[in-house]
């Protein structure tokens, strides 16, 4: 059994207790004021677009928005905790009992989610001098929602599927960017074996140090495998938390805190309930923007497209709403999305870069495809100048110019290399005149070699017909 | 005694506060006293009563997401004990 936490940051301009910005990188301490270093004498005012994004996202993910909701003081001792509490929500979260929807081997499955509340973010500890650490409170009251899910995933696979469906539904509603490299996503997760057909609970590991949707899946693994292996050797799994070693791709003790966890939460008494009523749940709901699974049916509706298609390109709305800007300018969904599943994403894997990171807008997807259509590049070349366009943010028609690749579909010109083709080849001629229907392809190979893949292809093959048939 | 010795000493741990066994004898005397003083609420009936965290009926305190400037750095560090390249310095922490 497998339960994850999600750690999100909001994408609010100001902290959630001040008016701090929370903004990523600047200066250590330089985004921080008395209130969120928890200085004597001051008080913290709730920012009212928390709650609102808060409720954005547990409408999003079909919860129950609490009428009633409180902030609680959970506390401890740690450097990274100006005040040596965290104000969090305890017994009464903004949302709770909603749900996911993720689909493994073709089937749908819900996954529970249990709760979500709000809190604020705590600091962070630069561990490089040797006589100490160093804090930077910059972060440190930036708002987070906590996702915690039910231990409904039963495997990796499952997990993996849940995370990248929150992610794009947490993208979706705008709350949170959910940068995992810059913290704005964290996970935690715990995980749990017992034998087929028993009822008992097992031991629940928590894992930590995940820094990536294929990390938590594969510390999960291997914590599966551990722990089965514990059990058949006829040992006991010891409750602890144990972290992800990226580099050796396994799973170990973290050297636990003195105490066992003993928040003692109480009610916050600087700040005052919150209460939602339905006439501002409704509010927030109509600002709702179109969801994955409506932006999938009207992609298919709309713009004909097949349905692993549509749900490839909502997947990401940032992909999405690129996809909808490119077919504005070029009026062929089919190949837009063909190019974005393509090329597009096999470069953006390769790069790691996110959509909205890769210079190449989608007018100049759109470009570059008419020069296709008007027959200035072939598609094959066209996947050069894609390259050349995602690497430097040139223009298509820039690449073409610079490089040469202008197609060759001038006649004369074409015949003329074709003709030295077929005589430079009498191998393959003969092969095709005995009926080798193989030796064409190798001959337009050839032709495409000697003009670097320009040769224009339909009128390749029209003139080497006519060539051969002489 | 409405708390035992090892609950003193817990809290204690937890608040990072450390006693000679004669001030946890006297907490324990102590805090057991107080929580027995206290314990006289539970004899009211709270059947239908709503629990409460705030005794003054305020919700929904908010201020607009609008950012302001942050205090000047040196001032924000005048307090700290060490510090070092702008940031706060304590005792090392290993994970
Ligand atoms: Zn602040």
């Amino acid at each position: 059994m497998i339960g994850l936490e999600v750690h999100a940051e909001l994408l609010t301009e100001s902290k959630i207790f001040c008016s701090c910005t929370t903004k990523f990188g600047g200066e250590p301490n330089t985004h921080v004021c008395p209130v969120c270093l928890g200085l004597p004498g001051t008080l913290p005012v709730l920012n009212k677009k928390v709650v609102e994004y808060a409720v954005r996202a547990g409408l999003a993910l079909n919860c129950t928005i609490a009428n009633f909701s409180k902030m609680d003081r959970k506390n401890y001792f740690y450097p990274d905790l100006p005040k040596a509490y965290q104000i969090s929500q305890y017994d009464l979260p903004l949302c709770s009992n909603g749900y996911v929807e993720i689909e493994v081997d073709g089937k749908v499955k819900k996954i529970g989610i249990k709760r979500i509340h709000i809190e604020e973010d705590a600091g962070k500890l630069l561990h490089e001098n040797t006589d100490g650490s160093l804090v930077d409170y910059n972060r440190a009251g930036v708002p987070l929602i906590e996702i915690v899910s039910e231990p409904d995933m039963s495997t990796p696979e499952e997990a993996y599927q849940y995370l990248t469906k929150l992610k794009s539904i947490l993208e979706y509603t705008e709350v949170s960017d959910c940068k995992m490299q810059e913290g704005s996503l964290r996970v935690d997760t715990n995980v749990s074996v017992r034998p087929v057909g028993s009822t008992e609970l097992g031991t629940k590991i928590e894992l930590k140090n995940l820094n990536s949707f294929k990390a938590v899946q594969k510390a999960l693994e291997y914590e599966i495998k551990r722990q089965v292996k514990v059990l058949e050797e006829g040992g006991t799994i010891v409750q602890e938390t144990r972290r992800w070693n990226e580099s050796k791709g396994i799973t170990e003790p973290m050297r636990t805190k003195e105490e066992a966890h003993d928040y003692r939460y109480f009610p916050e008494p600087d700040l005052v309930p919150i209460i939602v009523t339905d006439e501002w749940k409704e509010e927030i709901r109509k600002s709702l923007p179109e969801m994955p699974h409506h932006k999938r049916e009207r992609f298919i509706a709309e713009y004909g497209l097949p349905e692993y298609d549509a749900k490839i390109i909502t997947s990401s709305k940032k992909m999405a709403d690129f996809f909808e800007k490119c077919v504005l300018e070029y009026d062929s969904p089919k190949a837009v999305s063909n190019w974005l599943m393509g090329e597009f994403s096999r470069l953006m894997n390769e790069t790691g870069k996110e959509i909205d990171e890769v210079p190449v807008t989608p007018q100049m997807l759109a470009k570059l495809l008419k020069l296709i259509d008007n027959g200035v590049i072939s598609g094959s070349i066209a996947k050069t100048v894609f390259e050349e366009m995602f690497g430097t943010g040139k223009e298509p028609e820039v690449v073409v110019e610079e490089k040469g690749l202008k197609q060759i579909a001038n006649e004369n010109e074409l015949r003329e290399i074709i003709k030295k083709v077929i005589a430079e080849n009498p191998k393959s001629v003969e092969d095709y005149k005995n009926g080798k229907e193989k030796a064409m392809g190798f001959l337009v190979g050839q032709v495409m070699k000697a003009t670097k893949g320009k040769a224009n292809p339909q009128l390749t093959n029209q003139i080497l017909k006519e060539e051969l048939s002489k | 005694m409405a708390i035992s010795r090892s609950e003193v000493e817990h809290v204690a741990k937890l608040a990072r506060l450390k006693f000679s066994q004669e001030e946890i004898e006297e907490f324990t005397v102590q805090l057991s006293k107080i929580i027995d003083y206290v314990n006289k609420l539970n004899e009211l009936d709270t059947e239908n009563v709503e629990p409460t965290a705030h005794i003054v009926p305020i919700y929904n305190v908010f201020r607009e997401d609008e950012v302001k400037p942050s205090m000047d750095r040196d001032k924000i560090l005048m307090n700290a004990l060490y510090k070092e390249n702008g940031c706060f310095k304590v005792p090392k922490i290993i994970e």
